[in-house]
C-alpha cells in the first residue's frame, strides 16, 4: 500500500480508452463498476468534444460479483454493435476486472460470433502498466490485428507509395497539444514534399491500417506512444522509423536530417539543408530570439524541468542548448523508461530526477529555488505556493492546456510557441533588472506599511523626478529601499546622490 | 390535444448503463464539512485518478484526504492488510493529527474481501484515533449515496447519552453556540424559552454551514429547536442520539442513514419532502411541525414572498420542459420544484429510488403535478443513457439536466443542458436558496437566449446513418 495524493500517469484503462476513442468508429466497452466511466467526462470537458465519447461500461455490480458477468458483457458488445455499427469494439479491462479474473477473452470470442464489428480484448494489466504504456500497447495491438486480418484476406498492399510518404504515429485524444502538433507535422511534411500516408490513432479509420506498409517511413513524435507499433512495422515490413521529437530548433533540424537520410536510402533524392537553414534563420523566430538582447537576460538563470519523457527531455535541451539557461535538474515520471531519459538529458542538466512522487518534486523545487519551473499542472501549483513562475509543458493538464488557438510544441511554429512560453515564464527582463539593482526581490524588513505611505523623509525635486522615471511596478520597492538606506544613515533629505548610493550599497 | 393523465406515478427500471460519479467523490465535500477528519480511500489508481480529476483544483489545497493505493502485493495478499493500514494511518496521525480517520472502502476492497470493519476497531485501539468505515463503492452505490454510507457509519458514533449538565450541553452544540454568539448567559436562557417544549430533533445530511444556519433559524421561527446535526462541523461535536429522538433528513439520498437512525439508534424518522425549493421547504417545516404538535406560523406568507421574488426567473421557464437523465438522487425534489415553477417533466431518471424514504416527496410531486395540471412524469430507475439520448431526440425537451459526459455533445446538437453535478455543490436548500436553483436552471436558457440570433444551434454535421 502506498499513501498517494496525486499521480502523474493515469491507470492503464485510460490509455486504452485514449487509443480507442482516437480512432474513428471504434467503440470501447469497459468492464467496470459504476462511475469508472469518468474518462467520458474528461474527454467531453477537456477536449470540449462535440460528439459522444464512444465509451460505455458493462457495469460490474453486486450481481456480477456474486455470479459472474455471464451474458452481460456479450450482450453489451452485441447491443453496441447493433446500435452504433462500429468497425471495432475494444473490450477494456479495469482494475476491478483484473482481480475478478473472468475469462474476458471468452466473452470476446463469443461476442465476435454475433457481432458484425471486430471485437478485441485490450491486452493490458492494470497492476503492471500505466496509462502511457497501455496506450502504446493497445495501439500496437490494434495495428497488428488489422495487418494480420488484411494479410489473411490477401488485402495487404505490397507496393510503396510513388512519392516519399510517412505514417505519423502517436497522435491521440487527451494528449498534450496533440491536435496542434499534428497540424504542424503535416505542414512540415508538406514543406518537405512528403505525403502523409496515415495519421493514427487520432482520426484514423481501422480500414486505413492495412495501408500502413505503403509508407516509406514512420514518424513517432512522442516517446511514450507509438514506439511499439513502429517497431512492429519495422520488424514485419522493414519500415524504418524516425523517433527524434521535432521539438526545438536543433531537434527539429536533426529530425529532418534523419528523415532525409531515411528516404534517400530508399531512392529519394532530397536535400533539406537549405530548407532547414531558411526556416532556422529567417522563418522561425526562435533562433533569432536566442540571439536577441532579450534572451541575454536569461543567461545562466536557473530552471527546473519535469514532465513526461518527450516534453521534459525536449525542454531541457531547448533551455540549455538554445537559450543558455541553467537547468539545475530535469526529471521524468516515466520511471519505466528512465534510461532513455537519462541518456537524453544528462549532458544538459546538473542532475536527473526520476520519480512519480510529487512530494519529492516539490521538495526538490523548494531546495533549488529556480527562477522558473517547466512542469505539469502539479508543478504549476508548487510554483504558486513558492512564488515561482511555471510554464506547463506536459500532462497531467487542465482545461486551460487545451487552448483553442493554434499552439503546437513541435516543428518551427512550435519553436516560436516555446520561446514565448519560456520568455513569459521568467520575470520580464527590464523588471528583473530594476529589481536586481535595487536590491532584489526580497525586502527583508518592512519599514512602512503600504507603498506610498507618508514618511518623515523628504525627497528633493530631482530625486522625486528620478523616482518617477522608474516604472510604476517597481517604484514602490525602489522607494522603500532608498528610504531604508537613508534612515539607516540618518539622512533627512533624499537626493539623487542618495538614491545612487542606496543602489550601490544594496549591491555591496 | 389533451393527454389523458395517468392516475399515479409510473416507475420503470432500465439497464443501469448510465453515467454518474463514483460514490467515493463524497470525500470532496465531507472532508471540508467535517473539519477535523481525514478521509483515506483504500483503492487503486483508478479511484485516485477519478478523485484527482473530479476534484480539480481542490487537490492542490492540501486536502485532508489521500489514497491508500493498493499494489499487486496487496491484491494477492502477499502483504498484510493490517500492517499496511497501520503504517499509513500512523503516518496520517503524525502529519495531520485528525480526530477521526474515515476509511472509504472501494470496489477493490469489496472484491478481495478486505475486512475493513474488522480491522478498524483493532487499529483504532492501537493508534488511539477513531476509525469509521464506509463502503462507498461503485459496485453498490452512485455518487451522493457515498455520503449516505459515511453518515450511516457516523450515526453509530454519535453519543447516546446527553451530557448531564445542561449548560455544558449548550456549549457542546455548535449551532447553538453559533446562534448565541456574543450573547450573555441570561439572554441565552431567555432565548431557550422561545422554543416550544418538544422532544429533541436531530437533522441529518451534510450541508454548507450557512445553509445549516438558515434552516436552523427557519425552524426556530416555529419554536423548534434543532438539538444537533449529523454531521457536525467537527467529528468531536457529533450530536447526541437517544432512543425516541426525532430525526429528519434534508437530502433525498440518505436512506441508509435514515434506516440506521431508526433501527440502530431507535430514533423516530419524520418522513417529509425535502427542503428544496420554497414549496419543499414549507412542506418540510409543516411536516416537522405536525409531528411535534406545533401550529406553523406565517409559512404561507413566507412561501408566497419567495415565489414573488423568483418571478423574473420563473417566467423564463414556465411552460418549458425539462428532462432529468439522473445521476445524483436529487432528481425527484428538483423535478417537483420545477413543476411548481410551471415546467413539464417528461422523464425523471434516478440512480436509485427508495420509495419509503422518499414517500412524502413522491406524494408532493404527485399533488404538485395535479395542481399544476401537467402530466405525471415517468420515473426511470437505473436508466440507460443510450436509450435516454434517443428519447431526448424524440421529445426535444427545452432543457436536459445531465452529467458532463453528455452535456457538451447535447449542446452541440442544439439541446440546452445543465450540468447536474452543480446541484450537489450549490446551496439549494431552504427558502433563501430557491433563487440559486433557478439561477442554475435558467442559466443555459439565458445564455442561449443571448446567442439565439447567431444561427449557431447545431454544431455537428449530420452523419449518415447506416
Amino acid at each position: 500500500m502506498k499513501l498517494a495524493y496525486w499521480m502523474y500517469a493515469g491507470p492503464a484503462h485510460i490509455g486504452t480508452l485514449r487509443i480507442a476513442s482516437s480512432f474513428k468508429n471504434v467503440h470501447a466497452i469497459m468492464h467496470a463498476p459504476l462511475g469508472d466511466d469518468y474518462f467520458n467526462v474528461m474527454r467531453s470537458m477537456l477536449e470540449r468534444e462535440r460528439n459522444f465519447t464512444p465509451v460505455t461500461a458493462s457495469i460490474v455490480d453486486r450481481n456480477v460479483l456474486a455470479r459472474g458477468s455471464q451474458e452481460k458483457v456479450v450482450d453489451n458488445i452485441t447491443r453496441k454493435d447493433a446500435e452504433e455499427h462500429p468497425d471495432l469494439i475494444v473490450l477494456t479491462p479495469t482494475c476491478t476486472s483484473s482481480i475478478l479474473q473472468e475469462d474476458l477473452q471468452n466473452f470476446v470470442d463469443r461476442a465476435q460470433m454475433d457481432a458484425k464489428s471486430d471485437v478485441l480484448l485490450a491486452d493490458v494489466n492494470h497492476y503492471r502498466v500505466n496509462e502511457l504504456q497501455a496506450a502504446d500497447r493497445t495501439l500496437d495491438q490494434i495495428v497488428q490485428y488489422y495487418i494480420e486480418k488484411a494479410r489473411k484476406k490477401g488485402e495487404l498492399p505490397t507496393t510503396k507509395t510513388e512519392k516519399p510518404s510517412v505514417n505519423i504515429i502517436g497522435i491521440s485524444t487527451l494528449g498534450f497539444h496533440n491536435q496542434h502538433d499534428c497540424t504542424e507535422l503535416k505542414r512540415l511534411m508538406a514543406d518537405l514534399g512528403i505525403e502523409v500516408n496515415v495519421v493514427m490513432p487520432e482520426g484514423a479509420s481501422v480500414h486505413q491500417l492495412k495501408n500502413l506498409p505503403r509508407a516509406w517511413f514512420n514518424l513517432v513524435p512522442y516517446r511514450e506512444l507509438g514506439m511499439m507499433a513502429a517497431r512492429y512495422l519495422q520488424a514485419e515490413f522493414g519500415i524504418p522509423y524516425v523517433d527524434i521529437t521535432p521539438m526545438g530548433v536543433v531537434e527539429t533540424a536533426r529530425c529532418i536530417r534523419k528523415i532525409q537520410q531515411v528516404i534517400n536510402a530508399q531512392g529519394a533524392d532530397v536535400d533539406y539543408e537549405d530548407f532547414i537553414n531558411e526556416q532556422t534563420l529567417y522563418v522561425s523566430q526562435a533562433a533569432w530570439f536566442s540571439r536577441s538582447i532579450d534572451c541575454q537576460n536569461l543567461t545562466g538563470k536557473k530552471a527546473v524541468v519535469f514532465g513526461d519523457n518527450t516534453h521534459a527531455a525536449a525542454m531541457t535541451k531547448i533551455l540549455a542548448r538554445e537559450m543558455g539557461i541553467h537547468v539545475v535538474w530535469a526529471g521524468t515520471y516515466c520511471k519505466y523508461d528512465a534510461d532513455w531519459f537519462r541518456e537524453q538529458v544528462s549532458e544538459y542538466c546538473d542532475e536527473v530526477l526520476i520519480t512519480d512522487d510529487h512530494g519529492q518534486i516539490g521538495d526538490a523545487i523548494a531546495r533549488t529555488e529556480p527562477s522558473a519551473i517547466f512542469g505539469t499542472q502539479m508543478e504549476r501549483h508548487v510554483g504558486k505556493r513558492l512564488d515561482i513562475p511555471c510554464g506547463v509543458i506536459a500532462a497531467p493538464i487542465h482545461i486551460q492546456n487545451f487552448p483553442i488557438g493554434y499552439k503546437p510544441f513541435m516543428g518551427y511554429e512550435g519553436t516560436n510557441q516555446i520561446a514565448d512560453l519560456v520568455y513569459n515564464s521568467f520575470t520580464l527582463g527590464m523588471e528583473d533588472h530594476l529589481l536586481e539593482i535595487f536590491g532584489g526581490h526580497d525586502t527583508k524588513e518592512v519599514i512602512t506599511k503600504g507603498i506610498s505611505a507618508d514618511s518623515d523623509l523628504t525627497w528633493n525635486k530631482e530625486a522625486q523626478a528620478e523616482l518617477n522615471k522608474i516604472p510604476g511596478f517597481v517604484r514602490g520597492k525602489v522607494k522603500r529601499n532608498t528610504e531604508k538606506f537613508a534612515r539607516d544613515r540618518n539622512l533627512a533629505v533624499i537626493t539623487v546622490e542618495v538614491m545612487y548610493a542606496a543602489k550601490e550599497s544594496v549591491g555591496a | 390535444m389533451t393527454a389523458v393523465q395517468p392516475e399515479a406515478l409510473t416507475f420503470e427500471c432500465e439497464t443501469g448503463n448510465y453515467h454518474t460519479f463514483c460514490p467515493i467523490s463524497c470525500v470532496a465535500w465531507l472532508y471540508q464539512k467535517i473539519e477535523d477528519s481525514f478521509f483515506l480511500v483504500i483503492g487503486t489508481k483508478t479511484c485516485g485518478y477519478f478523485l484527482q480529476n473530479a476534484m480539480g483544483v481542490m487537490i492542490f489545497a492540501e486536502p485532508r484526504y489521500a489514497m491508500a493505493e493498493l499494489e499487486e502485493g496487496d491484491i494477492s495478499a502477499q502483504l498484510n492488510d493490517y500492517q499496511e493500514l497501520k503504517r499509513l494511518c500512523e503516518q496520517i496521525k503524525r502529519d495531520r493529527n485528525p480526530s477521526v480517520i474515515v476509511w472509504i472502502g472501494t470496489c477493490t476492497t469489496e472484491i478481495i474481501k478486505m475486512d475493513l470493519e474488522g480491522l478498524a476497531p483493532k487499529l483504532e485501539a492501537e493508534i488511539g484515533i477513531p476509525i469509521v468505515v464506509a463502503r462507498a463503492n461503485g459496485l453498490d452505490y452512485a455518487f451522493t449515496q457515498g455520503e449516505d454510507t459515511v453518515l450511516a457509519a457516523m450515526a453509530s458514533r454519535c453519543p447516546d447519552k446527553a451530557p448531564v449538565v445542561e449548560a455544558e450541553k449548550n456549549e457542546r452544540n455548535a449551532i447553538q453556540k453559533l446562534l448565541h454568539f456574543g450573547k450573555k448567559k441570561e439572554e441565552v436562557v431567555q432565548e431557550e424559552s422561545e422554543y416550544v417544549d418538544h422532544p429533541p430533533l436531530v437533522l441529518f445530511g451534510s450541508l454548507p454551514d450557512p445553509v445549516v444556519t438558515q434552516l436552523t433559524l427557519e425552524l426556530k421561527k416555529q419554536g423548534i429547536k434543532v438539538s444537533g446535526w449529523l454531521p457536525a462541523k467537527r467529528f468531536t461535536e457529533l450530536p447526541t442520539l437517544e432512543e425516541g429522538y426525532y430525526v429528519s433528513g434534508v437530502n433525498p439520498f440518505l436512506s441508509r442513514t435514515a434506516t440506521t437512525l431508526m433501527r440502530r439508534r431507535k430514533c423516530k424518522l419524520i418522513g417529509a419532502p425535502f427542503p428544496i425549493g420554497p414549496d419543499g421547504t414549507r412542506a418540510w417545516i409543516e411536516k416537522i411541525c405536525s409531528v411535534l404538535n406545533i401550529n406553523p406560523q406565517g409559512l404561507a406568507e413566507r412561501e408566497a414572498q419567495i415565489w414573488e421574488s423568483l418571478e423574473d426567473y420563473v417566467k423564463l421557464i414556465r411552460g418549458k420542459s425539462v428532462f432529468f437523465m439522473g445521476d445524483n438522487l436529487l432528481e425527484i425534489s428538483l423535478a417537483r420544484f420545477l413543476v411548481r415553477c410551471g415546467m413539464t417533466v417528461p422523464e425523471i431518471g434516478i440512480p436509485y429510488m427508495d420509495k419509503r424514504y422518499q414517500a412524502a416527496e413522491l406524494a408532493l410531486l404527485e399533488t404538485t403535478c395535479q395542481e399544476m395540471g401537467v402530466p405525471l412524469p415517468k420515473i426511470v430507475e437505473k436508466p440507460d443513457n443510450y436509450n435516454q439520448v434517443q428519447r431526448i431526440y424524440e421529445l426535444n425537451p427545452d432543457l436536459v439536466i445531465t452529467g458532463m459526459a453528455h452535456a457538451n455533445p447535447l449542446e452541440a446538437r442544439g439541446i440546452n443542458t445543465k450540468w447536474s453535478v452543480e446541484f450537489t455543490f450549490a446551496q439549494i436548500h431552504g427558502f433563501t436558496n430557491a433563487r440559486d436553483i433557478l439561477e442554475l436552471v435558467t442559466r443555459p436558457l439565458r445564455r442561449n437566449n443571448s446567442l439565439k440570433d447567431l444561427g449557431w444551434d447545431k454544431l455537428v454535421k449530420e452523419e449518415a446513418k447506416i
